[in-house]
């Protein structure tokens, strides 16, 4: 069986867990209060003051905290150390293509590789491991997170980061990978890539996936399992809460335990803000309770979700959470990128000589997310002249890339050939399997 | 001496193509010449017709996205070489080719009339005065 990476908090018997909880809750909650005008601000209207928490079941007093709020503040409103503290920037990107900031403290940084190296450890990595991070590098989280998680457990870390698929397939083979790190999408593409390239399975070292960022299935899996011979888990993160460790998958491979020490979570009901008991879907909300430069008090993560607290094999009493069913707005995950369709649209519309009727065709084409973005041609786009019209789809597309963060490819159609519903124009076409 | 050239958008699926021409037919319209360029996902067809007025009003009644251009009707010498000695005059002049096509029919004994679109259309008329190349104007389209 696999190991645990910090045993005293995975294994801890439930009213320890609750302790702690309730200690680390008061401890942020008065922190947040007293260092941040937002929440004060947001506590003062709501009548509640740092005293009224004094334990996780006074956790539903609290107001929550919207992704908006994080808009609003850019980018440091919601910092609740000085910058001196602070030791890393993250960002995410928002529906209006405005980034989401977010920051560390070095303690941030110890609570983080700690968070993922339990993954990894449940996983089956040790320090004897090779571990292939095909997670971008940069502002998104996916990268360094796990790059440093891997380093923390001991592992010799292969920092590959994206593209060049059959440049990766030589490193697996060349450097001995033994784990991997990558969106489910993106492993699939790289067992087909080597299928092409003539390599089996038996050819790689590769016996473990920590697989994330993105929706997949249960078939998804399967498959991945069949052609690279690894076993594959899946893990949950999100920029705003800290990066990819918030939870991860165990051997039995049934939910991912929530590392509920750092992040106590709640599932509510969207429409009414009701707390929701284990075992009912609703939508998951987290409030970090060790986090310095950037604790999130019950932020809406708008993840649909059900938290499952039951004995499990492995031996962990972390809550499981079991798989997102859906988002609770209209944001796409590509290739482990959010993408909200209003980017396009204020992407179009600031680039002025195009119309404002487009259409995202989301698919996955040799098991990687694609991207076409087709947009109705206007009048001030055409011209006689094929090379006129390509230079201008190359704008809009260099424009969407840049907004975006993914490549996408942009096909110009006929006015007034879009779907419309009652009027209004439809937006996503999603035809991955669900 | 120019011509009026229409370009249409024609996205590309089946069964456009036709119903652009179509329309046209509807309206009575008659197509002097006529090409394509296309790419892997659109094309521009592009026309010279005898009613240009009438044809840009149905085709914009009809949705089509549409623009106009200036080209010239250049006839050549119906003989090896026609062609290469105007292209040679362009050439020596700086005058680029955007792209060319042929009409259709056979409008002059001995000659072979092409629409150019150039770079530089002013210039290009003179040169090709010059060079003794014989042009077409709009009416001598309408009436052919
Ligand atoms: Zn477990």
């Amino acid at each position: 069986m696999a190991g645990y990476w910090e045993k005293k908090y995975e294994c801890a018997p439930l009213h320890e867990m609750k302790a702690l909880q309730s200690f680390r809750l008061s401890q942020t909650v008065r922190r947040v209060y007293e260092n941040v005008p937002h929440y004060r601000k947001r506590m003062d209207e709501a009548g509640v003051k740092p005293e009224d928490i004094t334990s996780v079941k006074d956790l539903y007093k609290l107001p929550f905290t919207y992704k908006q709020d994080l808009r609003d503040t850019y980018p440091y409103g919601l910092f609740a150390v000085g910058m001196d503290k602070v030791v890393r920037l993250h960002a995410s990107s928002g529906t209006t293509g405005k980034q989401i900031v977010v920051g560390y403290t070095e303690n941030d940084i110890t609570v983080w590789k700690d968070c993922c190296a339990r993954a990894l450890a449940a996983a089956g990595c040790t320090n004897e491991d090779f571990m292939h991070v095909s997670y971008g590098y940069g502002l998104f989280t996916g990268g360094l997170g796990m790059h440093y998680g891997a380093e923390h457990l001991g592992m010799t870390v292969i920092p590959v980061s994206v593209g060049n698929t059959k440049r990766q397939i030589t490193i697996i083979q060349d450097f001995g990978s033994t784990a991997i790190c990558a969106t489910p999408s993106y492993m699939l593409h790289l067992a087909e890539t080597m299928e092409e390239m003539g390599i089996s399975k038996d050819d790689i070292k590769l016996k473990v996936g920590i697989l994330g960022a993105e929706p997949w299935t249960e078939e998804m899996r399967q498959q991945i399992q069949e052609k690279t011979g690894i076993k594959a888990y899946d893990i949950y993160g999100l920029s705003e809460i800290i990066g990819p460790g918030v939870a991860f998958e165990c051997s039995e491979q049934t939910g991912m335990h929530i590392n509920e020490d750092h992040f106590i979570p709640e599932i509510i009901d969207p429409d009414t803000g009701e707390v929701l008991p284990d075992g009912v879907q609703g939508e998951l909300v987290f409030t970090c309770i060790t986090k310095e430069a950037f604790p999130l008090i019950r932020y809406r993560t708008r993840d649909i979700a059900m938290l499952k607290r039951e004995k499990c094999s492995c031996g962990r009493t972390l809550v499981k959470m079991m798989k997102p069913a859906g988002r609770s707005d209209d944001m796409l995950i590509i290739r482990g990128v959010n993408v909200f369709p209003s980017q396009v649209e204020s992407v179009l519309l600031q680039l002025g000589n195009t119309s404002p009727y487009y259409q995202l065709i989301v698919d996955r084409v040799n098991n990687t997310d694609t991207l076409e973005i087709q947009v109705e041609i206007s009048p001030e786009m055409f011209s006689d002249t094929v090379k006129s019209i390509e230079t201008q789809e190359k704008v809009i597309k260099d424009a969407v890339e840049s907004t975006l963060g993914i490549a996408a490819t942009i096909k110009l159609v006929e006015p007034k050939t879009l779907q419309r519903f009652e009027g209004k124009a439809v937006r996503v076409i999603d035809k991955r399997k669900k | 001496m120019f011509v009026k050239q229409i370009s249409i958008f024609v996205e590309n699926k089946p069964g456009r193509l036709m119903s652009v021409t179509k329309v046209l037919k509807e309206g009575n319209i008659d197509i002097k010449a006529l090409s394509i360029a296309d790419t892997k996902d659109f094309g521009i067809l592009r026309i010279i017709v005898n009613d240009t007025q009438k044809a840009l009003e149905i085709l914009k009644k009809a949705d089509c996205t549409v623009t106009t251009t200036d080209v010239i009707a250049a006839g050549v010498e119906d003989k090896p070489g026609g062609v290469a000695d105007m292209m040679q005059a362009l050439y020596e002049n700086q005058i680029s080719v955007e792209y060319m096509y042929a009409f259709a029919k056979k409008i002059e004994e001995k000659k072979a009339f092409a629409i150019l679109r150039l770079d530089n259309n002013e210039k290009a008329l003179k040169v090709l005065a010059d060079n003794g190349i014989k042009l077409l104007s709009a009416e001598d389209i309408t009436t052919l």
